[in-house]
């Protein structure tokens, strides 16, 4: 079995959005909408303050609450983990955006773009009207893992086939890999740190680690 | 960039009207049976029964208004496995089936089989909103309890309502099992609060939480239970009391209602159990901005 994850060294985050907007222009997300976020968290208090950069989105979950109470079966787990929606299912009923602990899914009901009502060439000529008023949210990069498959290269390791916030990342924040092979880069990345998955305690089985210290 | 739980956007004042018109209706055709049955009065039944289907009805109309999709509302039918909102639209031609055919009718068998159709409505509704994982104030399972209290407590309240409007007073056993109803959803509420703060959860859900609470067991709990025992065991002249019990019961369960899940819900967030550590740091607690704990 493959289950693909992501891991986030948040030791190294600089929270310079790099793949943020990566992943908005490769996945052509409209304003507002943004599968990939870098959160920005101060805390403690002065003289000992800390600032954190953390990386979010969807998690894929291995059992993810968004699935179970989709109620046209539009959201769905692929063998590999990957948590995805068909669009031409979905009602828009925004059930799974508020089953999801992680704030990862969006749902648009007025077509925007960057200038105001005009879009631009490249908005205009990737715009998909079959993500209105529907749930989306970050796919991984389904487009290059299925490609992975058909060619044989290796996501998270090949750059065609990996997603683009990882492609992206200028400080070797983000990971992606195969979680049951030993050998990947993330199990090897994971056996080597220590790390932890956000909510954890509420029993979806995130696919996203975040490593915070060396072992 | 929100770090904070923030109010979800996704289901609205439209949402509320899904449960505040389905608990209220489930309530409504499971008491007018009851009166049916035990009163034998037919005619009460067939208005009372279209009042409730009305209110589910428009529960629906609620739902419908609010999906960005709507001619592709039968999808909703596809994912009975384990979505309680598909549960609950498959339960609902049978409800309104069976309630056709009792208002029809005017009560018999039917109105019994529309009863326990309405049971499984409103049961399923109060799980599809305890399912929703990512609100802590609605994943709270003590919330089922509350939202089949507050259903109950409606269609009793509206049951008196209905029967002083149609024949000038209740049965005297439809105010004691309104009463009854009240007591039960105030220790539902008790218990759901309660476990809300023990367990943590947003500061702002347990803020609007408390504002409305003060209100709720005064004007809600306190003032009809009062307005009942009046009515019941001081004397007969009082039982004009009984429809504005019953009005205020209903009343303050939609109020609930729309505070639960258009003024409490807020998000979960984000936290770190623990921060990263750079260079030769110690570990450093995490954080969880906007959690009471």
């Amino acid at each position: 079995m493959t289950r693909y994850i992501m891991t986030a060294d948040l030791r190294r985050c600089i929270g310079c959005q790099t793949c943020t907007a990566a992943c908005r222009q490769t996945n052509a997300t409209p304003p507002g909408v943004q599968w990939r976020q870098v959160l920005d968290i101060e805390s403690g208090e002065f003289p000992d303050v800390h600032r954190s950069f953390v990386p979010v989105g969807c998690q894929h979950c291995g059992d993810p609450p968004c699935l179970h109470v989709c109620p046209t079966t539009a959201t769905y787990q692929r063998d590999d983990g990957l948590v995805e929606v068909d669009y031409d299912k979905c009602i828009g009923c925004g059930y799974c955006a508020v089953a999801c602990p992680y704030q990862a899914r969006h749902i648009t009901h007025r077509v925007a773009f960057a200038y105001g009502g005009e879009p631009m060439a490249s908005e205009s000529a990737r715009f998909d009207a079959r993500r209105m008023s529907v749930a989306t949210k970050c796919t991984f990069c389904m487009d290059r893992i299925d490609a992975a498959r058909e060619n044989g290269q290796t996501p998270g390791v090949d750059p065609e086939v990996t997603p683009a916030c990882v492609n992206s990342c200028i400080a070797g924040v983000l990971s992606f890999g195969d979680r049951e092979d030993p050998n990947s880069n993330v199990s090897q990345l994971l056996s080597a740190t220590q790390h932890f998955r956000m909510h954890e305690e509420l029993g979806t089985d995130p696919g996203f680690y975040y490593i915070w210290d060396k072992k | 960039m929100r770090i904070m739980p923030w109010h979800q956007s996704n289901w609205d004042a439209r949402a509320a009207g899904n449960f505040i018109g389905g608990g209220s209706g489930t309530g409504l055709l499971i008491f007018a049976a009851l009166v049916a049955l035990l009163n034998g009065s037919p005619a009460d039944y067939r208005w009372q029964a279209v009042v409730a289907l009305i209110f589910i009805a428009a529960g629906l109309l609620c739902v419908l208004a609010e999906i960005g999709r709507p001619f592709r509302a039968l999808n909703v039918f596809l994912h009975p496995q384990t979505s309680w909102m598909t549960r609950e639209a498959m339960v609902a031609p049978l409800l309104f089936g069976s309630g056709a055919i009792a208002a029809w009718q005017n009560g018999g068998t039917f109105s019994a089989i529309a009863a326990l159709f309405a049971l499984g409505y409103l049961y399923c509704q109060a799980r599809m909103l305890a399912a929703a994982k990512g609100i802590p104030a609605w994943r709270e399972p003590k919330l089922i309890p509350l939202l089949i209290s507050t259903g109950l407590v409606e269609g009793a309240g509206l049951a008196t309502l209905l029967a002083a409007l149609s024949s000038g007073v209740a049965p005297r056993w439809l105010a004691g099992a309104l009463l009854a109803a009240l007591i039960l959803r105030r220790l539902s509420w008790k218990m759901y609060h309660a476990a809300l703060e023990q367990q943590g959860a947003p500061k702002q859900t347990l803020e609007v939480l408390a504002r409305f609470g003060v209100r709720f067991s005064t004007y809600g709990q306190s003032i009809p239970e009062m307005l009942i025992v009046a009515a019941l065991f001081i004397g007969s002249e009082l039982v004009w009391l009984l429809p504005l019990a019953g009005a205020a019961a209903a009343f303050s369960g939609w109020a609930l209602k729309f505070t639960i899940v258009a003024r409490a819900a807020y998000n979960q967030g984000y936290a770190l159990p623990v921060l990263p550590i750079r260079g030769q740091g110690q570990p450093i607690p995490g954080v969880k901005p906007g959690w009471s704990k």
